[in-house]
């Protein structure tokens, strides 16, 4: 094995006629040329209502609340979507969760066990305006990848400071904690295999809920 | 629930002989058509309210060109970084090597589920990768059943198919097709032809698969040298599926899918999704190093595969190539393709990326058509988010198949090279040329024929050359060249100097 390895490498540096080093990579990476644009163009009402269109334009549902209206926007939420049985990561049972539910923490679930909740609702760490983009690592507020993915309905709570508006301000923000297991969500799971038809919903959550917290001074 | 034939290079016919096959397929020709047409709608809308598009993908060439000069550094640093994650990574130099090491792993993973679970059974995410080194079949003979979960390769296998697209492999079938192909392998004698209801099946059939087999085989779009990362980019939630649930997890990788840092992916993950199903970003991507205490496979293995890719990168003017990001935005645009489907390039890669990926993996002795299986208009090239110049690359190989196929004595068994070398020797000289050009305009007085406006033309060219005329006219050489005209014109103007006029 270890000579598939050496061969593999060697043909690599014939093949460029030279060695490479760490230092000579580093240095020509940080010559690469970018030009996008990587910082916002719009003002903080104007990204967030994006965020939203964009959101909406995946057949996400979109509601905005201030802080003091979440529980009664949650349970708005989870009433019309008719769930009962609704995992939550260990980090949220700090909120202020509606009644009338039954609030499951996920503390190692069995998939067969997340297959029978109705819904999973999660914070995320931020959100991209201009691609509609809910980001989720595997912190204590979103919990594991599982839990978002085997129940059908996912029901996310995203903070208005969270809200960035392009997808390079979204990987400046994530570099600290790029090594963590991080899912990009944008919309339901969908497919267009069949005839190139949008189907929303094969694998994972079929109805995606999303909750926008004014929390910034901005907005 | 076996795997049909796999589109295997170095058996599969000629493109010419296969393309001409393809195109008597009405029914094939019109899925094709609906699929590239939906495709490039989506992707041209995407990509229009994208002001710094074009500064995207001058960065993503970039990106890819900086990776493969400094290739060797990245996969150690990638090694290191999964390593030290608590992933395994292992290298193979073709298929074969990269086949038995996933067989080994699997039987490895099996045995330490217990006695309690033995089933021989595998997830398998849709990889372009684990389809080039036809891994399904070496599976199988292993006595391991792999479950393909990607709505299209579910399609494919069941169907005992083969791969007609990057992105969208089952693009060939339309919704008839597929409810004939469900309602049989599935036994849902019931079932409608919505595309609602056919996903909503293989849902179904899917998921007590995804809650039971406790392995799963995946490809990478992106290896992330900074951190020993994988990304994997998605719709469906199958790939998210096989990523989190399973305990082991085997990631069969090119060794050209690495990128320096994380950051790079803020080029690449904003093109690649606008170019391959013209969304702004897909439904899912994952990105995960290694292993993690809570959450995901406790085993993880990754595969670094050469098999002909460093071959690429030995050529300089076809190592652009390796830059692909398998969008699939240039098969949706290509006259060609768009004819033709996918099978017809008798390879996982079909289309203008297949057309020089598969005769170079291949080092030329197969395939050796697909280079001529362009009309080098271009608009791959325009529509690529990394900016790889296709009909450049398809110009080199031609060049390299000519060079092959006319070295020493095999010219005298090609009438074409043969042809070739005779008007290379009547071009280099002026008498020659002359000659030959009296000597034309009398053996096609016998062929020529008249249209209604009097000009003549050759419509059936003797023995060889009949193949020009088989599907077009060919205009009769003038009674007069330009040279005659020209130096008849001197010789008047001696005599009479105004008078000037153009042949007819």
């Amino acid at each position: 094995m270890s000579d598939a390895r050496t061969a593999i490498l060697r043909r690599i540096v014939e093949a460029n006629s030279s060695q490479g080093t760490a230092e000579a990579a580093a240095e020509s990476w940080e010559l690469l040329p970018r030009d996008y644009s990587v910082v916002s163009q719009r003002s903080r009402a104007d990204v967030l209502e994006l965020l939203q269109d964009r959101l909406r334009d995946y057949d996400a549902a979109v509601v905005r609340c201030e802080p003091a209206l979440l529980t009664m926007t949650l349970n708005a939420t989870l009433t019309a979507a008719s769930v009962h049985r609704i995992g939550i990561p260990q980090g949220l049972q700090e909120l202020i969760l509606p009644a009338g539910f039954e609030f499951v923490i996920d503390e190692g679930m069995s998939p067969s066990e997340l297959d029978g909740l109705d819904a999973v609702l999660t914070g995320c760490i931020l959100a991209i305006a201009e691609t509609g983009t809910l980001v989720l690592q595997s912190t204590i507020d979103h919990g594991r990848r599982a839990l978002t993915l085997v129940p059908d309905v996912h029901v996310c709570l995203v903070r208005s400071a969270d809200v960035v508006e392009t997808v390079p301000q979204a990987f400046a923000r994530l570099q600290p904690t790029a090594t963590m297991p991080t899912t990009f969500v944008s919309g339901p799971s969908a497919t267009a295999d069949i005839e190139m038809t949008r189907v929303k919903g094969v694998h994972g959550p079929r109805f995606l809920h999303v909750i926008l917290i004014h929390d910034d001074a901005a907005t | 629930m076996s795997t049909g034939t796999a589109l295997d290079p170095r058996t599969a016919p000629p493109f010419p002989i296969a393309a001409a096959r393809s195109l008597e397929d009405s029914q094939l020709r019109k899925n094709v058509r609906h699929a590239t047409d939906v495709i490039q709608g989506k992707r041209a809308r995407v990509v229009s309210e994208m002001p710094d598009w074009e500064a995207l993908r001058i960065s993503g060439e970039a990106i890819r060109r900086h990776t493969m000069k400094h290739l060797d550094e990245y996969l150690r640093q990638f090694e290191e970084n999964c390593a030290r994650a608590g992933g395994v990574v292992h290298w193979a130099r073709d298929g074969a090597e990269a086949r038995a090491l996933v067989i080994r792993l699997v039987e490895e993973a099996v045995e330490n589920e217990g006695p309690h679970n033995s089933l021989r059974e595998v997830l398998k995410i849709k990889s372009m990768t684990t389809e080039e080194i036809q891994l399904n079949q070496a599976l199988e003979s292993a006595g391991i059943r792999p479950y393909e979960t990607d709505l299209a390769e579910l399609i494919i296998q069941l169907g005992h198919d083969q791969p007609s697209h990057i992105v969208v492999p089952a693009l060939h079938k339309n919704r008839q097709q597929i409810r004939e192909l469900f309602r049989k392998e599935m036994d849902l004698p019931e079932l409608g032809e919505s595309p609602e209801e056919l996903a909503e099946a293989a849902r179904r059939f899917l998921r007590t698969r995804f809650l039971r087999v406790p392995i799963a085989i995946s490809g990478a779009n992106f290896l992330i040298a900074e951190t020993g990362g994988v990304c994997i980019v998605e719709s469906e939630g199958n790939g998210r599926m096989c990523l989190t649930l399973p305990r082991t997890l085997i990631t069969l990788a090119g060794i050209d899918k690495v990128l320096p840092r994380f950051r790079d992916l803020e080029v690449l993950l904003q093109t690649l999704p606008r170019s391959a199903t013209g969304e702004r970003m897909n439904p899912y991507n994952s990105m995960w190093t290694g292993v993690q205490r809570a959450d995901g496979p406790k085993q993880f293995h990754v595969v670094l595969l050469d098999n002909g890719r460093t071959d690429v990168l030995a050529d300089i003017e076809a190592r652009q190539t390796l830059h692909c990001i398998r969008c699939g935005a240039c098969q949706n645009v290509c006259p060609v393709y768009r004819e033709t489907g996918g099978h017809a390039y008798g390879s996982v890669y079909a289309g203008p990326i297949g057309a020089i990926l598969t005769p170079q993996l291949q080092r030329l002795q197969h395939a050796r058509s697909l280079p001529y299986a362009s009309s080098l208009c271009g608009a791959c090239y325009e529509v690529c988010p990394v900016k790889i110049n296709i009909p450049e690359v398809l110009i080199h190989l031609r060049n390299k198949v000519v060079r092959r196929d006319t070295a020493g004595l095999r010219v005298l068994g090609n009438p074409e090279a043969l042809a070739m070398k005779a008007a290379s020797t009547i071009f280099r000289s002026e008498r020659r040329f002359r000659a030959a050009q009296r000597l034309g305009r009398l053996a096609q007085r016998p062929l020529e024929r008249k249209d209604a406006k009097g000009e003549p033309w050759v419509s059936s060219l003797p023995g060889f050359f009949g193949g020009w005329t088989a599907t077009r006219d060919l205009r009769a050489m003038p009674k007069q060249t330009f040279r005659e005209w020209w130096e008849n014109r001197s010789r008047n103007n001696r005599d009479a100097k105004y008078s000037a006029e153009a042949p007819r």
